[in-house]
């Protein structure tokens, strides 16, 4: 499987990752070789073998009861933001 | 015992010391943090040295040892790997993108450890996000090998591995996810067991792929990794994807004899990868177990073999889904002057993350992409169900396998940084028991070149107290678990 650069460019985009010119190339290679080396699963034999959904045979995702467990630790939690203003979380305008 | 010093102790020893008062755990804190302090500008083991805490934490423990309630741990100096959240102080996991994260809760397994009554010490570098097999793709710069510093010490929890290897802590805690637990215990001649998947919390352990990270520890025998196991494994309704199941005492379990285990030698994994001197000393570790009384079979994995391409289609397909979180507006890093809401994710992004882990993320964002999914993905995660259908059908027969931990012995630095494959190759024997969830532990078994090698235990799920006790007999007949080196003897 080969890729080119707008391949890797559009994988980018959905990614939400801005590349900087000169790391196109070397992803173009080394994305490459890996999906050559992936490539490897079609010589496995798959047929009606279900896909693997949990590493522990039976175990599904556990629900809990609908309570309220958690106190509100909003200030304590937007320490940690870049940017916050009177509880709000800051980011460039949305809509003109 | 007495002439024998602190850091060359293992925790059930200094837990007895400790006991008898023949030293306290602010006397053993201070002599750690001094030799963490010393060895840090040449094995870049720690990303933060927790110091003043860590004092306050061994003054109290000292209190509750005098008022006679000291439990198992109270008092034991360890070393947190960077990827678990802790309260209050900086959590990187070894990136550019939480470089100022002061995490604001404990994970479970911190939590559970610190209630134990142990003392953390700080907290150990690692590839990013836990995103590496030689530890060079953390952002604070690679750590080194304690046995030769022009060598990589594996990864991911590289850090935690030359902390213990070099006794600056007698233990460690670590994460797995494709051998990052077990690879770098191997090449730094320690220790490290991965559980089951679901037996520890991974509640406040930075996500990578969730299907199959693990917590699980890192120390200089078994018996040390089977008393912290006790109290880090259990039932925690925070993680979705935790056990409810009893925790055995797992050092208890220990004296198990050897005599009458069936052992499986898988043979996809004596292939024309391995390096022969590694080989001769795996199969001299195998001698002994016969010599105790264990029987050794040959036992096939036919799909095993496929584990590592498999692995790169789960684990970067877990990846990009997790990472995600990190969009520079909650936490962790953002760009400058970002022009409008796009360019402010995507430079985030791009400059927070380092290479490697934005080639794992553009990986798992094109496997899973309309078109590609079924091929890649779902494919995968079948063969991933032939891969673990293979080892159950391999426990029918024997009580646990055993090989290589890994092909060769620690490689240099840089050596293997310009083909992202050859680097993951380096993990082949190690990401079938994640693939599975099942648990494995690798222990020192000898040394070739004046490196250690490891020899890897792999169980049915749920059998920490069997490997854990099989591994215990290894090292009650051999002494490559006591070998230190020589610089940090």
């Amino acid at each position: 499987m080969s890729l080119n650069r707008s391949d890797i460019e559009n994988i980018a985009r959905l990614a939400r990752l801005s590349l900087k010119e000169e790391e196109v190339a070397g992803y173009v290679q080394t994305l490459g070789n890996i999906l050559e080396m992936v490539g490897q699963l079609d010589r496995a034999d798959t047929a009606g073998v279900d896909p693997m959904a949990h590493p522990l045979a039976g175990q599904t995702q556990r629900l809990r009861a609908d309570e309220v467990t958690e106190t509100d630790r909003h200030a304590l939690y937007q320490e940690n933001a870049p940017r916050v203003e009177g509880g709000y979380y800051i980011v460039p305008r949305v809509i003109e | 015992m007495s002439d024998v010093p602190l850091h060359r102790r293992t925790l059930a020893e200094l837990a007895a010391g400790l006991a008898r008062r023949d030293f306290s755990s602010v006397e053993l804190t201070r002599h750690l943090l001094a030799r963490l302090e010393a060895a840090q500008p040449h094995l870049n083991a720690m990303v933060s040295i927790t110091a003043e805490s860590a004092l306050a934490a061994a003054a109290q423990a000292d209190g509750v040892t005098a008022a006679g309630k000291a439990g198992p741990l109270t008092g034991l100096p360890i070393v947190h790997k960077d990827i678990f959240c802790t309260a209050g102080v900086r959590t990187t996991c070894g990136s550019r993108m939480l470089e100022n994260f002061v995490s604001p809760y404990d994970a479970t397994v911190v939590a559970r450890l610190k209630a134990a009554g142990t003392v953390m010490l700080g907290k150990s570098n690692m590839d990013e996000f836990a995103m590496g097999s030689s530890n060079e793709t953390s952002y604070f710069g690679p750590v080194r090998n304690p046995w030769d510093k022009a060598l990589v010490p594996g990864g991911s929890s590289g850090g935690s591995a030359a902390v213990v290897a070099a006794r600056l802590a007698p233990a460690a805690t670590a994460t797995d996810t494709g051998g990052s637990i077990r690879q770098p215990a191997a090449l730094t001649g320690i220790t490290g067991l991965k559980p089951t998947y679901g037996r520890v919390s991974r509640y406040g352990m930075i996500a990578f792929a969730s299907s199959l990270d693990q917590a699980g520890v890192i120390a200089a025998s078994a018996e040390d990794c089977a008393l912290l196991l006790t109290a880090m494994a259990g039932f925690d309704p925070r993680d979705s994807t935790s056990v409810d199941a009893p925790v055995p005492d797992y050092a208890a379990a220990l004296a198990a004899p050897a005599r009458g285990l069936r052992i499986g030698i898988v043979r996809e994994f004596f292939d024309k990868g391995l390096d022969a001197d590694n080989e001769r000393e795996v199969r001299a570790a195998l001698a002994v177990y016969e010599s105790l009384g264990a029987t050794i079979e040959e036992v096939s994995l036919p799909n095993v073999g496929l584990s590592v391409p498999t692995y790169y289609v789960v684990a970067p397909a877990e990846c990009s889904s997790n990472l995600a979180r990190f969009d520079g507006v909650r936490f962790g890093y953002r760009c400058e002057q970002p022009k409008d809401l796009l360019d402010l994710y995507q430079r985030s992004r791009g400059e927070g993350f380092g290479a490697e882990v934005k080639r794992r993320i553009m990986t798992g964002t094109y496997v899973l992409s309309a078109g590609y999914y079924d091929a890649y993905y779902l494919k995968a995660q079948r063969v991933r169900q032939l891969i673990s259908a293979d080892f159950a059908r391999a426990f029918e027969r024997v009580d646990m396998l055993m090989g290589p931990t890994t092909p060769t012995p620690a490689f240099a630095l840089g050596a293997k940084t310009a083909d992202p494959v050859t680097m993951y190759l380096n993990d082949i024997y190690t990401i079938g028991a994640n693939l599975a969830g099942l648990p494995a532990v690798s222990i020192p078994c000898g040394f070739v070149r004046g490196l250690p090698v490891g020899l890897q235990i792999v169980g049915p799920h749920f059998a920490e107290a069997k490997l854990l006790a099989a591994a215990h007999a290894l090292q009650r007949e051999t002494d490559w678990h006591r070998r230190v080196p020589a610089e940090f003897a």
